[in-house]
């Protein structure tokens, strides 16, 4: 046997690979197919025997979501090893922030996870906040759970979006990006930048949510009206709420319950609670497999406070109203889990839209670049929308760190790439991995 | 269960030979375990009625080290590496921090990388987070499946996070500084 063509001399072990059906019948050894006459066809069958071939997809295929390799080892169309390489985004976050006070660390934590940067922002503060002992007023707390939550939508959004596209519909991601606009559009209006805000920092948030604004013209052509019109951003707000409510359902016609969409997801790529579990998995992964944890509910006091008199469900598997082709934990579900976060997430912005004009106290709290950090240590993990991201500073009586640790949730999900996809065909690759919503920056950091 | 009831569990099992340390006024209050015990421990922490603890959080690696010799006077710890895990029992609700603490190297003259058992058998992602604090911080970990660089390039030298790391001034004819 040759030791490069694994499977080439004994034919019979290509049998008890994963994905293939055996009918329970014994596979004839090598040297009995041999002695069989060229009518009985499974001599055919061993004659266009293929060899395994590696594959390398990625890092430049579109729906590795980023700079994803895989490497593939496949017999025809069946993954028999699947073996992820990451660190083509790597730009030393970890060193940067043993360099720099926590402040001006901010700015990097929006290019971790570029799709939910605000979300990053306030892991990093409240972790920050923890280790210093500090409190933010209600004001504050307020505005980071607005903005916190429309960061969620955004990003579940475009998660849905590009779903879509790795499975070959077109029309969900134009309609995704078409929302999320408007919500980028009030996010310019409060911070001045569209993807990377650097908004929510350590105290509270940089500046207090405007007043009048013209309206966003996207906001504007979709609700028709003048665009020329001045509104409070809160009534923007309002009104791109109401639309976008009205939306979901949509949605859900489009990719939830359409035939095609189900085809492709239900049923593959089972994620065992166990498994989600051994392998670190959060996030809408973990509740997809039926695990219902959301750091907003079960979190640190630290950040569950933020929450305190805040009326949302969690979301996890499994959903009643799941077609019957759905099983716990597959694709399907993890997709679902999101879709529903996104109603979720609309609760909270209103409650919090509610609250906001009573909520007392300044918007931040001033906390020096200078100020050194005590000689302490602080772990803390923070729902964001692709799961718990941990932020882990370590003072030294000093103002920059001595150690600044992004724990990636993505990483955590992307591990379970290999046990998810192997014994499957090569085209279901995309539907699993999309499935897992990664984020190359957050991963490689 | 809080930190201190933990502790006292934990030293009931192993002894005070195994478990050396601990610090409950700490953010994260943590218990420091002896590197050769870690394994045990791990598995005990995980499968014990009492603990539970099922989700490994994060695992991570802090070196301990001043490189500038004029701060050094002021520098209060030991040079000394450590890896830190982070966990959280689902079912019970209760978190812990514990530290194993290893020598920057295991030979200074060879600058050989300290070892610790690997905790990759226990929970699953340790694997991943494993290889990450090999790569940047540079701990070798035993029994390690499959202990390659994970976010740097294979022929990359030197670990990044530690302190005294140096960026090399040319890697395949890119300029590094």
């Amino acid at each position: 046997m040759s030791p490069g063509f694994p499977n080439r001399a004994n034919s019979a072990s290509r049998f008890e690979k994963p994905g293939y059906e055996n009918d329970g019948q014994e596979c004839p050894s090598y040297e009995v197919s041999m002695s069989l006459t060229l009518e009985d066809p499974r001599v055919i069958e061993f004659d266009v025997r293929t060899d395994e071939m590696l594959v390398n997809m990625g890092p430049q295929h579109p729906s590795t979501h980023g700079v994803l390799r895989l490497l593939l080892r496949t017999d025809g169309e069946i993954i028999h090893e699947i073996t992820p390489h990451i660190g083509y985004l790597h730009r030393c976050a970890e060193k940067i922030g043993e360099n720099l006070s926590p402040p001006q660390w901010v700015p990097y934590t929006d290019r971790m996870d570029y799709l939910a940067g605000m979300n990053m922002n306030l892991g990093m503060a409240l972790a920050v906040e923890k280790l210093i002992g500090m409190e933010v007023p209600e004001k504050a707390a307020t505005i980071r759970v607005l903005i916190a939550e429309l960061g969620r939508i955004a990003s579940h959004l475009v998660g849905m979006g590009a779903y879509g596209l790795d499975l070959g519909t077109f029309s969900p991601f134009l309609y995704a990006f078409r929302e999320r606009e408007i919500i980028l559009d009030l996010f310019e209006e409060v911070c001045g930048a569209r993807l990377t805000y650097s908004y929510i920092t350590i105290g509270g948030v940089t500046h207090d949510l405007p007043d009048m604004i013209p309206i966003p013209p996207g906001l504007a052509a979709l609700t028709k009206r003048n665009r020329n019109m001045k509104v409070t951003w809160l009534q923007a707000l309002e009104m791109f709420l109401d639309w976008l409510e009205h939306r979901i359902s949509e949605y859900h016609t489009l990719l939830t319950r359409n035939q095609i969409f189900i085809k492709r997801t239900a049923g593959l790529g089972i994620l065992t609670k166990e498994l989600a579990v051994s392998h670190g998995c959060t996030g809408p992964v973990l509740r997809g497999s039926g695990m219902s944890w959301d750091l907003r509910r079960d979190g640190e006091p630290i950040y569950t406070k933020m929450y305190a008199g805040y009326d949302f469900n969690v979301i996890a598997a499994p959903f009643k109203e799941a077609p019957r082709e759905v099983v716990l934990g597959d694709n399907w579900c993890r997709f679902y889990v999101r879709m529903l976060e996104v109603v979720q997430a609309i609760r909270l912005v209103r409650q919090a839209m509610a609250k906001y004009p009573k909520a007392q106290g300044e918007y931040r709290i001033p906390y020096k670049m200078s100020a050194k950090l005590p000689v302490d240590e602080a772990y803390l993990e923070t729902e964001c929308p692709r799961g718990a991201m941990g932020f882990y500073i370590v003072g030294n009586d000093k103002a920059e760190p001595f150690r600044a640790r992004a724990k990636s949730s993505c990483f955590c999900n992307l591990s379970v790439t290999a046990p998810l996809c192997e014994g499957f065909l090569l085209a279901d690759i995309p539907a699993i991995v999309g499935s897992l919503d990664i984020v190359m920056g957050e991963i490689d950091r | 269960m809080t930190a201190e009831d933990l502790h006292k569990l934990l030293v009931g099992e192993f002894g005070e030979s195994k478990i050396t340390g601990s610090n409950f006024a700490a953010k994260d209050p943590w218990i420091e375990v002896v590197v050769d015990a870690i394994v045990d421990v791990s598995r005990f922490l995980k499968h014990d009625e009492r603990t539970q603890f099922d989700h490994l959080n994060d695992l991570c690696g802090v070196d301990y080290f001043e490189p500038d010799l004029k701060k050094v006077a002021k520098f209060t710890h030991q040079p000394h590496v450590e890896v830190v895990y982070h966990l959280t029992s689902y079912s019970l609700r209760h978190r812990i921090t514990l530290k194993v603490k290893v020598p920057r190297w295991k030979d200074d003259a060879t600058k050989t990388l300290p070892d610790v058992p690997s905790v990759a058998s226990v929970w699953a992602i340790a694997d991943w987070h494993e290889r990450e604090c090999y790569d940047l911080v540079g701990v070798n970990f035993l029994d390690h499946p499959n202990l390659r660089r994970i976010l740097c390039p294979e022929d990359w030298e030197g670990h990044g996070l530690r302190k005294d790391y140096e960026q090399p001034l040319e890697y395949h004819g890119v300029r590094g500084r």
